[in-house]
């Protein structure tokens, strides 16, 4: 069809093309464009791969650096007294303005986004690991004692075994709200999948925004998922209990 | 970071001009006040009542429990720009109180969930013998939520409301990025300008706002709840967001 030719008759078979692809939900104002996502796949993986990345990063900095503090903050009040409000503060400090702290310093790319990805894990992190070690019954810190345990291997061997459930739910509390915040990093040029929802809003484009929604939501309930499977893969002697459980439920 | 850096932003920050006019430090601290605290009361007035009463009657607890978790997946700013989308930046009339309506919608949204959970968690926490006393002294249903359950959950109501405050300040932040008035906003035009001392000087802002409004809410925490229930370790379990 010669599209150029401007009679009335062109005119109206452009318009019911048009029409036709607003009811099939194929222009720019509807939700989703589904031909926009087969043309941009090379996007969302290099969007996927880069909000995965930022999420492992930061997660796995801020458990190395969780951890070791939260075992000494166990151990000492005074630290736990320096420790636990100065994560909770960091905690508290917008994304976008600890950002803006670290812009200066560091200038704009992964440096920044890391950095505060990481600070903010801390807080879930070291609350939920001190939790755990605090929850080991003092029972059975005495018989490791009364075995002859040295401290290093009472903490190896009874101690994070046992504080295990709690360390992986601060794991999960953590991994789920750092992919959701990577979203906010695009101010600092990252930002993942949150590269797609910057520009559904700068171009008033609904497509970009609904597809980085969807799949930021799916990742984070996915890495939730995962979560629980290792959980079960590393506390094995707790599936007696969880059978136990389940048969009590039924 | 250069000595003379934090002396530019030290004179970015005392300057006459921040501190004048309608795009001011004094106005852009209103508005964000403003957006957080209208969000964060219709907020508490939809969740707290709802989960308490849910946790009373013991039903809806699937819900009542998982939501924080639910919320917590969303990412806040595809709300903020989705609802922008819909609503378009412009309050529609009799919402002006909320200062900003396309903030205040995600918001309100955000702050339901920790408060939702912690107010069902604390009324089902609540010790039986402590309920079966009031009924048996004759209070009503409603009484034993009001006056006995409510209070002896309020650490953990409470708990939650500071999470919910943290998140709608943090978010109100983001809000700015979308047009409306904040603290952030320098941080923003500094972005668009290369404009470190703006970014840096709003963060600063920023940071002390929510820290405040935080310390703000410990206090009310502390004149509010009984004194019996105080001294209790780990009973000030916060849902993180």
């Amino acid at each position: 069809m010669a599209l150029g030719t401007n009679t009335v008759l062109g005119n109206a078979v452009l318009r019911n093309a048009v029409l036709g692809n607003a009811v099939l939900g194929n222009d720019a104002h509807s939700w989703v464009w589904w031909a926009w996502i087969p043309k941009h796949q090379h996007e969302i993986y290099a969007y996927l791969r880069e909000h995965i990345s930022l999420t492992v990063l930061s997660v796995g900095f801020g458990f190395a650096i969780a951890l070791p503090l939260a075992v000494l903050a166990a151990r000492r009040r005074a630290v736990a007294a320096v420790v636990v409000p100065t994560v909770n503060v960091i905690y508290t400090i917008p994304s976008v303005a600890l950002l803006g702290l670290l812009l200066p310093t560091t200038g704009p790319g992964r440096d920044p986004a890391v950095i505060a990805l990481t600070l903010y894990t801390l807080a879930i992190l070291v609350r939920n690991i001190l939790e755990g070690l605090r929850g080991v019954p003092a029972d059975v810190l005495d018989a490791a004692d009364g075995m002859g345990y040295t401290r290093r291997r009472r903490l190896l061997r009874v101690e994070l075994p046992m504080a295990l459930p709690a360390i992986v739910a601060g794991i999960r509390l953590a991994t789920v709200s750092t992919i959701g915040l990577v979203t906010v990093t695009f101010i600092v040029d990252q930002g993942g999948l949150g590269r797609f929802i910057q520009d559904g809003y700068q171009r008033d484009f609904h497509t970009p925004l609904v597809v980085g929604i969807v799949l930021s939501v799916a990742l984070a309930v996915l890495a939730d998922v995962l979560l629980v499977r290792l959980e079960r893969v590393v506390t094995p002697w707790r599936a007696t209990t969880r059978r136990a459980n389940a048969r009590r439920k039924r | 970071m250069h000595l003379s850096f934090l002396v530019d932003v030290w004179h970015w920050l005392t300057s006459g001009d921040q501190w004048h006019g309608g795009d001011g430090i004094p106005h852009l601290l209103a508005n964000h006040v403003r957006v957080s605290i209208s969000s964060l009361l219709v907020a508490t007035l939809i969740s707290v009542p709802l989960g308490a009463w849910l946790g009373h009657r013991r039903v809806g607890g699937v819900v009542a429990i998982n939501i924080a978790n639910i919320g917590r997946a969303i990412p806040i700013y595809a709300m903020l720009v989705l609802a922008v989308q819909i609503f378009g930046i412009t309050s529609p009339p009799g919402f002006g109180w909320t200062g900003s309506f396309v903030a205040f919608v995600p918001l309100v949204l955000l702050g339901i969930p920790p408060m939702l959970t912690n107010s069902y968690i604390g009324v089902v926490e609540v010790g039986d013998e402590l309920v079966d006393a009031a009924r048996g002294m004759g209070l009503s249903e409603r009484e034993i939520l009001g006056r006995v359950e409510v209070p002896v959950a309020l650490p953990l109501i409470m708990a939650g409301i500071r999470t919910a405050m943290v998140g709608i300040v943090a978010t109100a932040t983001l809000a700015s990025f979308t047009g409306v008035d904040t603290l952030a906003t320098p941080i923003f035009i500094g972005l668009r300008t290369d404009d470190n001392v703006a970014v840096f000087g709003g963060a600063v802002l920023v940071g002390l706002l929510a820290i405040a409004a935080d310390l703000a809410l410990a206090a009310l925490q502390r004149s509010i709840v009984s004194p019996g229930l105080r001294a209790r370790p780990g009973r000030r379990k916060r849902v993180a967001a």
